[in-house]
């Protein structure tokens, strides 16, 4: 394998694990905030039929990019209210979110299947594109996929290092003591429920738009399930979430990678390698107790009610 | 599935409201993807709309799209045969077993599956002769390749796809002995992201002219990003890449469907296994690119031509597999059932079929 290969792979490895970071960054937040979300797959699908609707009704790709995340944001709406307001289960609502959206788009796309758009040009930024290998496989892309290093990087600064992040955090180990000293759970977990489904759209608009770039009934695949592995699999942290993404990308490939190069394996043998990683990185974690309650968010999943806290 | 009962339902109104005028000729219709995903269904929609146009009143057909392959089509070929339809085409090769049990239960329905093998009294079979553009796409892709390396995105290893896998690198070893071939199997029929991680796998990898046997636009949309080549399937793909495209090889399903429904008509209709290719109008090249060079468009219309007069059979001996043994005698041309079970690549593939 020569370098200019191996260039090749982890350029497509960073352009692949794009959708991945998105929805995953999404995702994190809302854990953060003690919520679990299992509609990504539906906010996803939303986003991707949307955003090329708008982007190929109006021509402008910006507008489709700002329709997904709006539609994403408004599909998590309706689970903020039947978890936050309603009170029902996360899971179920979640995946109920998953159905419904999966049989919204496939109606809604039913005339769009088959149409293409010109999708967003490579963009190489000057100087750091010249770097040696790394300005190729980095600093040659399209804008959204240096938009989510712009929002890795800002997730990163404001869930470790600010105010805000620290509500955030507080919020999801325990929602009883930070209603006690005065932080609006709800809207907090409103708010991040919220974020997450914008991360959704956003990651869904980067498949229709950008990926392939044209619009299919159930195109993202499953890769909402697969965000939420990452999450696991990143234990929560951003920075690892980045580079899992691409890692799970690259997993995603490599497959067609090592066929084209005369490997015969089973290409549904590698395509279970991020589920693999996944279950691994779940079991060293649980293998210490400690560990474990300090990485996931310890309130993850529970219903939290402040009416019933007088 | 709401609406697809809604179709059949409609269809059935439809049917029951013209049984007092003058009785058309009711034909059903199943497809496994959308009508809109520009290929294989796209095409045999395409099929179904010239049938309307030939007979107008004389027929009424129904459709059913997106139908997954398994107990969903079993169901859905049932309600279709309730339906009063007189004649249903299946067309994909997974609808295979659920056709069959349906044509036992309904001996006074006729039906047709497309890419299948099991016959009955009341059951043909019709399959296109893809593998005859294939060779046409190898004979134009070993010209065009300038690292002489073409690429081939597989869905999955059944004889049709290995079969039309020999053919194109036959066809492009017959222009250029040091073509090589590189082939990934994308284990799909239709999955535009899956297609682009395939095609751009491939390219990376010193293909420039991209051949594909999945069937959305996705790997010409990649081939033209990169300004590379490639090869349109099923349909006419050449608005997906005005500069990549070759040509494509479009299935034309009208003619077949015109003969069999007249045959129902006349009353002469038999169960048969049908093949149909360049000779019968059911295979044409479509918007062959302005921009080749004028000795490839001539050898392109030169093997077309010579397939089409019946002058050339691709699969015509001596022909090695690539394990050494003869896989085709000298002077014998595969017959319809031996071109049914094809296995083996041609020698000169360095590849492996997956099992």
């Amino acid at each position: 394998m020569d370098s200019d290969l191996i260039v090749q792979i982890l350029f497509a490895a960073v352009k692949t694990g794009t959708p991945l970071l998105f929805i995953a960054l999404g995702e994190v937040i809302c854990e953060k905030s003690g919520i679990l979300n299992l509609g990504q797959e539906g906010m996803m699908l939303m986003g991707a039929v949307v955003g090329f609707l708008a982007a190929y009704s109006t021509g402008n790709m910006g507008f489709g990019v700002l329709a997904a995340m709006i539609m994403g944001s408004t599909m998590s709406l309706i689970f903020a209210v039947l978890v936050l307001q309603l009170g029902a289960n996360q899971v179920a609502t979640g995946l109920a979110l998953t159905i419904f959206g999966t049989g919204l788009s496939a109606f809604v796309g039913a005339g769009f299947v088959g149409q293409t758009i010109q999708g967003f040009p490579p963009i190489a930024i000057p100087l750091l594109s010249d770097i040696p290998y790394l300005g190729r496989i980095l600093f040659n892309h399209d804008i959204l996929v240096y938009f989510s290093f712009g929002m890795t990087a800002v997730l990163f600064y404001v869930v470790n290092k600010t105010r805000i992040g620290l509500t955030l955090k507080a919020v999801g180990e325990n929602p009883n003591a930070a209603n006690a000293i005065g932080i609006p759970v709800l809207k907090v977990r409103y708010l991040a429920i919220m974020f997450g489904g914008a991360m959704a759209g956003i990651s869904g608009a980067y498949m229709s738009l950008v990926y392939t770039p044209m619009w299919v009934e159930n195109m993202t695949a499953g890769r909402g399930w697969i965000a939420l592995a990452l999450v696991v699999f990143a234990s929560w942290r951003i920075g690892r979430i980045m580079l899992g993404a691409y890692l799970f990308g690259l997993a995603s490939i490599m497959h067609l990678v090592l066929q084209g190069m005369g490997w015969s394996i089973s290409p549904n043998l590698l395509a279970m390698l991020p589920y693999v990683a996944t279950v691994v990185v779940m079991v060293i974690i649980s293998a210490d107790h400690f560990k474990e309650k300090l990485l996931a968010p310890r309130s993850l999943g529970k219903p939290f009610d402040p009416r019933n806290m007088a | 599935m709401k609406l697809k009962s809604l179709l059949v339902s409609l269809g059935l109104l439809a049917g029951a409201a013209a049984v007092q005028a003058e009785e058309p000729l009711k034909v059903g219709f199943i497809y496994v993807g959308p009508v809109g995903d520009l290929g294989w269904s796209y095409e045999h929609d395409m099929g179904r709309k010239g049938l309307e146009e030939y007979f107008g009143d004389k027929v009424k057909t129904t459709f059913v799209e997106n139908v997954p392959e398994g107990a969903d089509a079993e169901r859905v070929i049932t309600q279709l045969a309730k339906a009063g339809n007189d004649l249903i085409f299946t067309t994909s090769f997974g609808f295979m077993n659920p056709t069959v049990k349906v044509a036992k239960r309904f001996p006074n329905v006729k039906f047709e599956h497309a890419t299948g093998y099991k016959l009955d009294k009341n059951l043909g079979t019709y399959v296109l002769r893809t593998y005859e553009g294939r060779y046409i796409s190898g004979v134009a892709a070993g010209m065009m390749t300038k690292t002489n390396t073409i690429g081939y995105i597989g869905s999955f290893p059944i004889p049709e796809v290995i079969r039309d896998i020999n053919a194109a690198y036959m066809g492009a070893k017959s222009v250029n002995p040091d073509v090589k071939m590189k082939i990934v199997w994308a284990n799909t029929w239709y999955d535009p992201g899956k297609e682009t991680d395939a095609a751009n796998a491939l390219m990376d990898q010193g293909v420039d002219v991209m051949l594909q046997h999945t069937d959305s636009p996705a790997p010409l949309i990649a081939a033209e990003k990169r300004g590379l080549r490639a090869i349109g399937q099923a349909s006419d793909q050449s608005k997906f890449a005005p500069e990549a495209h070759i040509f494509s090889v479009r299935d034309d399903w009208t003619p077949y469907y015109v003969k069999r429904v007249q045959a129902v008509m006349d009353g002469t209709w038999k169960a048969q296994d049908f093949w149909g290719g360049f000779q019968d109008d059911m295979l044409t090249l479509a918007s062959i690119n302005p921009n080749l060079p004028a000795d490839v468009r001539a050898k392109i219309d030169a093997t077309h031509d010579a397939i089409k007069s019946g002058a050339f059979k691709p699969f015509t001996g001596p022909i090695k597999d690539n394990k050494g043994n003869i896989a085709v005698p000298a002077d014998h041309s595969l017959t319809d059932v031996e071109l049914a079970q094809v296995n083996w690549y041609v020698e000169g593939i360095t590849d492996e079929i997956p099992r």
